[in-house]
């Protein structure tokens, strides 16, 4: 049914190397990114979670 | 430590949430008024107001004006918090607002006047196009230079999804909009055919993750903290979060067309990426929603948090169901039927709609200095809006799965049970009307939340310029936070402009590698030699069919499926679709597809049952919810620009041969005369030659030839006037 397609697939040169490249790139990049994730510093976690929650807003009126 | 002051600009945000409000409301509207032409078909009056005009209103409304105000509106309060420093310049704020509005009026007079590129979501010509890239290169300026006058060292998470935001709908939005110039307000797209479907879904796909989603997931990030009044859940996931989605987003566009004439290692691609995307999907949607651990009674209490938790709800089913989707078993019931329509309202409702309510719940106390005006109000605002959203998809869905399986069932004898495919639309008119009830239940809360939101503005007082303090970016470099070794994403997480370019390079990895291959390897695209381009009428009627949006509720592509192939005959291949610019393979059938409709083939219809039926489509079709169209046999085929645009097809690559332009008015005229003399024989056998002549000259007599031409070039076209033989050099033997 879809040999019109598939021919295709079999017209690319090394098209089979694609997809192994795409798994080992992407392997790769999230077991680094965990890796990285899971030995972050405490405090500069703590430190960017509490970001939005820091305003220093010093008036509440309008200053124009 | 010495402390600068400084102030943030409401004023800007302000003016974003005004704009959400209102286009809000006229989105929804012409959603809804797009919903009750399908039920009630008489609703389509006038050209400008047919359904085929007015949905590509709806969604770019509903996207760029509502949904991109609320991203404005959002941005424009949290990052100049986030990183302790007023916005760059208030011009260049004051451009991108005034700017984008012009854009949405633009579109808003545009697009019912049927100028269209009939790309969906990316439907506006050529000149506003420009003007979107500049308004959000303004945009982009505007952000990076905050950024790099800021007085915190990293970067919030919110703000990494802003600038991926920006980075990646530019790189899509001029990507897509290749297109070349035919006059003022008429382009063709750079690509064709298999290419240009390619590139559109890539875009179309990228458009929902990087203008839907991402900026949502960073409003998501500072708006539920500050709401909740509690950090978010884990900073670890939200890293985890933002690179796999952006790294995953950008492969999945072929889902969009699974089983279509696309070289199938591209439709594989997508689907295995849609599947992974759903990991980052999920973990930003428990991020989000265990931001509330152990504070969940404070739902109870907070209206915003309300919205919050259903918009994120909504927004982990959406992503949840858009994997199974792009599974071709799941796809192949799905495509082309309202599950789609169902999909993207959850999203759009649920996702987009919920959190800009919540959001803007907040913010307007917040910049009026003021409690919100009726907090009962909100929460009726709230189950009206929720209620709605379901009212709207369970129904919806239904008429997904009943169309669906109605279209795929055979007799045991092997023939189609509904083969009239007016059936299959008959039979969802319930569900269309449940829809028009969801819709006006959501457009009643969101009615019921402007009268609140308003009288709150009212009640207090804006504070323009809100007064702040931090100490200045040179104070903090030297301090030392945590451990004394720094990390290589920390070390990203303070330059904004590698943050931008890694975003960049993350984003273009996905996109080269499909659509290069597909660009030059000749073998993707097979050519027919027997498929040759269009004649000069045949041109004509197509961007007729472009300009009244045929292609919203007819689709141009059958499917190898045998279902289809019973119905509409020989399945489309690449190679049919060479000299299409642009491609109109449409997403949806809400009427049958159309690639098949050319003489020869198994749908075929004489020229005078088009001319009746377009007429008056329910005179044929009795129950048909086809708007009519009476102004094409009355208004005169505007032929001003039919040798332009030969001379720009051949510049596109479409091979007519040299000087075909001065043949082409004379082969014009054969055509249409043909025709004309056709639907006379058959409606009014006793009409003289001046009523031909007349009959000749009308829209509708191009529109026919170009659906007596579709798809049957892979039969040899019968030529019946000896034009398309003389189209292109042939080779001397």
């Amino acid at each position: 049914m879809l040999k019109f397609i598939k021919h295709h697939m079999t017209s690319m040169e090394n098209i089979e190397i694609y997809p192994i490249i795409s798994l080992l790139i992407f392997f790769l990049f999230f077991t680094l990114l965990i890796i990285y994730t899971m030995r972050m510093d405490k405090g500069f976690i703590h430190m960017m979670e509490e970001q939005p929650l820091d305003d220093r807003i010093t008036s509440k009126t309008d200053v124009s | 430590m010495e402390l600068e002051q400084f102030e943030y600009d409401n004023n800007i945000v302000r003016k974003f949430a005004l704009a959400t409000i209102i286009w809000g409301l006229v989105g929804m509207l012409v959603g809804l008024i797009a919903a009750s032409e399908l039920v009630w078909p008489e609703l389509n009056v006038a050209s400008w107001l047919n359904f085929g005009r007015i949905r590509p209103l709806h969604t770019n409304a509903v996207i760029f004006a509502f949904v991109g105000n609320g991203i404005f509106a959002g941005v424009y309060y949290s990052l100049q918090r986030l990183l302790k420093a007023p916005m760059y310049s208030k011009a260049l704020s004051n451009i991108n607002f005034w700017g984008w509005q012009a854009i949405i009026v633009a579109a808003a007079i545009t697009l019912p006047l049927g100028i269209t590129t009939s790309k969906e979501y990316a439907e506006l010509e050529w000149p506003i196009d420009i003007a979107i890239a500049l308004i959000w290169v303004a945009f982009g300026v505007n952000m990076m230079g905050t950024i790099i006058k800021r007085r915190v060292k990293h970067l919030y998470v919110a703000i990494w999804f802003y600038i991926a935001t920006f980075v990646t709908v530019a790189v899509l939005h001029i990507v897509n909009s290749f297109e070349l110039p035919l006059h003022f307000m008429k382009s063709y797209s750079w690509y064709a055919g298999v290419q240009d479907a390619l590139v559109q879904w890539w875009y179309g796909h990228n458009a929902v993750a990087f203008f839907l989603t991402t900026p949502y997931l960073g409003l998501m990030y500072y708006f539920v903290p500050k709401a909740a009044n509690r950090p978010v859940y884990s900073y670890r996931l939200s890293i985890i979060h933002f690179w796999a989605l952006i790294f995953l987003y950008i492969w999945a566009g072929p889902h969009h067309l699974l089983y279509t004439a696309l070289p199938d290692w591209a439709q594989s691609l997508g689907v295995v990426f849609s599947i992974m995307l759903i990991a980052p999907s999920w973990g930003g949607m428990l991020n989000g929603l265990l931001t509330l651990r152990g504070a969940w009674d404070r739902v109870r209490d907070s209206v915003v948090l309300k919205f919050m938790v259903v918009a994120i709800t909504a927004y982990g089913m959406a992503t949840f169901e858009g994997p199974m989707l792009s599974l071709k078993s799941v796809n192949v019931l799905s495509h082309f039927t309202d599950w789609t329509i169902a999909h993207v309202h959850v999203g759009g409702l649920g996702w987009n709609g919920m959190l800009t309510f919540g959001m803007l719940y907040w913010l307007f106390p917040k910049i009026y200095n003021v409690k919100l005006h009726s907090d009962r109000m909100a929460n009726q605002h709230f189950w009206l809006a929720t209620l709605g959203i379901l009212v709207y998809v369970v129904p919806i869905y239904m008429a997904g799965f009943v169309q669906g399986l109605m279209w795929q069932k055979f007799t045991p004898e092997g023939t189609l049970v509904h083969g009239e495919f007016l059936e299959t639309v008959t039979s969802l008119k319930f569900m269309y009307l449940m829809r028009v009830i969801g819709g006006t239940l959501y457009i009643i809360g969101a009615i019921m939340m402007t009268y609140n939101l308003l009288r709150t503005a009212a009640k207090g007082k804006l504070i323009s310029n809100e007064k702040a303090e931090a100490p200045p970016l040179a104070a903090l470099s030297h301090a030392t936070h945590g451990g004394g070794k720094e990390y290589w994403h920390k070390i990203i997480e303070r330059k904004p402009m590698m943050m931008l370019v890694l975003s960049l390079i993350v984003i273009l990895v996905g996109g080269l590698v499909e659509i290069i291959p597909t660009m030059i390897v000749k073998s993707n695209v097979p050519t027919i030699s027997a498929v040759k381009p269009y004649t000069p009428l045949e041109l004509e009627g197509r961007d007729i069919y472009i300009r009244e949006g045929c292609n919203n509720c007819h689709s141009q592509m059958v499917r190898p499926l045998r279902f289809e192939t019973a119905r509409y005959g020989e399945y489309s291949k690449a190679g049919e679709f060479v000299y299409d610019h642009p491609f109109l393979w449409g997403s949806k059938r809400t009427g049958p597809d159309l690639h098949r409709e050319g003489v020869g083939n198994k749908q075929a219809k004489s020229d005078s049952w088009h001319y009746v039926h377009m007429e008056a489509p329910t005179d044929l079709s009795p129950g048909s919810i086809m708007p009519p169209y009476p102004f094409l046999l009355e208004d005169d085929l505007d032929t001003d620009y039919t040798v332009d645009k030969i001379t720009v097809m051949r510049k596109l690559g479409v091979p007519y041969r040299e000087g075909y332009e001065d043949q082409a008015m004379q082969d014009l005229e054969k055509q249409s005369l043909r025709i004309a003399q056709s639907i006379a024989n058959d409606l009014s056998p006793d009409a003289g030659p001046d009523v031909i002549e007349a009959l000749s000259k009308k829209e509708i007599i191009s529109l026919i030839a170009y659906l007596q031409r579709l798809g049957s070039d892979i039969h040899e076209p019968e030529d019946p006037d000896g034009i398309i033989s003389g189209l292109i050099e042939t080779p001397t033997p």
